[in-house]
């Protein structure tokens, strides 16, 4: 197989393009559709300055990568998620990315931040450990990014992520669900940053040949936790239809974005959002979903912790009032060890700025 | 032919295949879902292997 720039040895087929390319000019490629996802869908600028969600593995640190070679003002921002030696390996991962490219990273350690980790935080308000992950991260990376002067959330999903996502919603008929996905979420509300998702053109294979031809160094074992995840079901159903049919990804998302989502968003016009009123946030209730679980686990916490006669031992987990934000006194302590404000949540030891 | 199956953790010795894609073939590995990599250079269905060669075969999808 020819590359189909310059007729060298084809080192990566594109076959829903009905392409190859070589080494050089699959690199070249695969930057030029990034850059143009981020024009086309006015994700962001050059002056805006871009946090990046980063886990470690090979999609949110060739994301990274690309960005930074673009121009772009990226920074990384890691979740550790306290899920033993793969949450080890993967914040080394992005603290060693970091550091050969002089890129800021900001960590928030959520075993340390809460008391306990994301699956200790599904444990004990019985959730199942993706959904309470899930949560965190979305919480966690508005929160930061707000905090720190972010005007946008970078995330690694690719066209993959995007199409077993589809499908699922469709299964479903999680019409809500459907409507709220693109490759752009527009602030709606003064708490909530804006989300784009860069990858949305590039197939999961892509990313991954992307990262071998620049040699970035990323987490392989899957988390834990994802073992028999229905996402991967749905992955798989879709790349046996890939072999055999090139394109279905691609067709399956691009139609449902430019023919049908238009269609449902005239007849869901999303929810109203208000802020919560523990931490400010944006939510659809008086409370937010991640107020709700951490005060959850923050009453177990107190159950499972309590020595006999001290009823009112330190609260794990509580964040309490932010700055900016409604009050936090009502029904919660603040934590006397850690300052109530929002860089708290941030690892000074991994801030570069 | 060395051919370390990375998500698999195991490795296997094959002779006779003549291409990646009698390799993916004799696996019962789906091409979309994999990357074939011998050495630094990554190789496509229809490229040559030898009994000599060391393959690594690399997962592509990550989910959960």
């Amino acid at each position: 197989m020819r590359c189909a720039k310059c007729k060298g040895t084809a080192q990566v087929e594109v076959r829903r393009h009905h392409t190859a390319f070589c080494g050089p000019h699959f690199l070249e490629w695969f930057e030029a559709q990034v850059d143009r996802a981020v024009r086309r869908e006015r994700m962001f600028t050059p002056r805006d300055r871009v946090l990046v969600a980063v886990s470690g593995g090979k999609d949110s640190l060739v994301l990274w990568d690309v960005l930074l070679r673009l121009g772009y003002r990226a920074s990384g921002l890691h979740l550790n998620l306290g899920i033993g030696a793969y949450s080890q390996e993967s914040q080394e991962k992005c603290e060693a990315f970091a550091r050969d490219r002089g890129a800021e990273l900001l960590v928030v350690d959520i075993p340390a931040e809460y008391g306990v980790g994301v699956e200790g935080l599904a444990q004990l308000t019985g959730r199942v450990a993706c959904s309470a992950c899930g949560l965190s991260k979305r919480y966690l990376f508005n929160r930061v990014a707000l905090d720190r002067g972010f005007s946008v959330v970078a995330t690694a999903h690719n066209l993959d992520d995007e199409a077993a996502v589809l499908l699922g919603n469709l299964i479903a008929g999680n019409v809500d669900a459907l409507v709220r996905q693109a490759p752009v979420l527009e602030s709606t509300h003064p708490g909530l940053v804006k989300k784009v998702k860069p990858l949305y053109r590039i197939a999961e294979r892509e990313t991954a040949a992307y990262a071998v031809l620049r040699g970035i160094d990323y987490v392989l074992d899957e988390c834990p936790n994802s073992v028999g995840a229905r996402s991967l079901l749905l992955k798989e159903a879709l790349n046996l239809l890939e072999r055999d049919a090139p394109g279905t990804k691609q067709n399956l998302y691009w139609n449902f974005l430019e023919k049908i989502r238009p269609l449902l968003r005239e007849t869901s016009p999303g929810p109203a959002l208000r802020s919560c009123a523990h931490c400010g946030q944006p939510t659809t209730g008086e409370v937010c979903a991640f107020c709700r679980m951490t005060e959850r686990v923050t009453h177990s916490l107190r159950v499972r912790t309590a020595a006999p006669g001290d009823l009112a031992p330190e609260p794990v987990g509580a964040l309490g009032a932010l700055p900016g934000g409604p009050s936090g006194e009502e029904g919660r302590a603040p934590r006397p060890s850690r300052r109530n404000s929002w860089g708290s949540l941030v690892n000074p030891s991994s801030d570069r700025r | 032919m060395k051919v370390r199956i990375r998500h698999q953790r195991r490795e296997v010795e094959l002779s006779g295949v003549r291409t990646v894609r009698e390799l993916l073939d004799r696996l019962q590995l789906n091409p979309e879902t994999v990357l074939v990599v011998r050495g630094t250079e990554l190789l496509t269905r229809d490229a040559r292997v030898a009994d000599e060669d060391e393959i690594e075969i690399r997962p592509v999808v990550s989910g959960g």
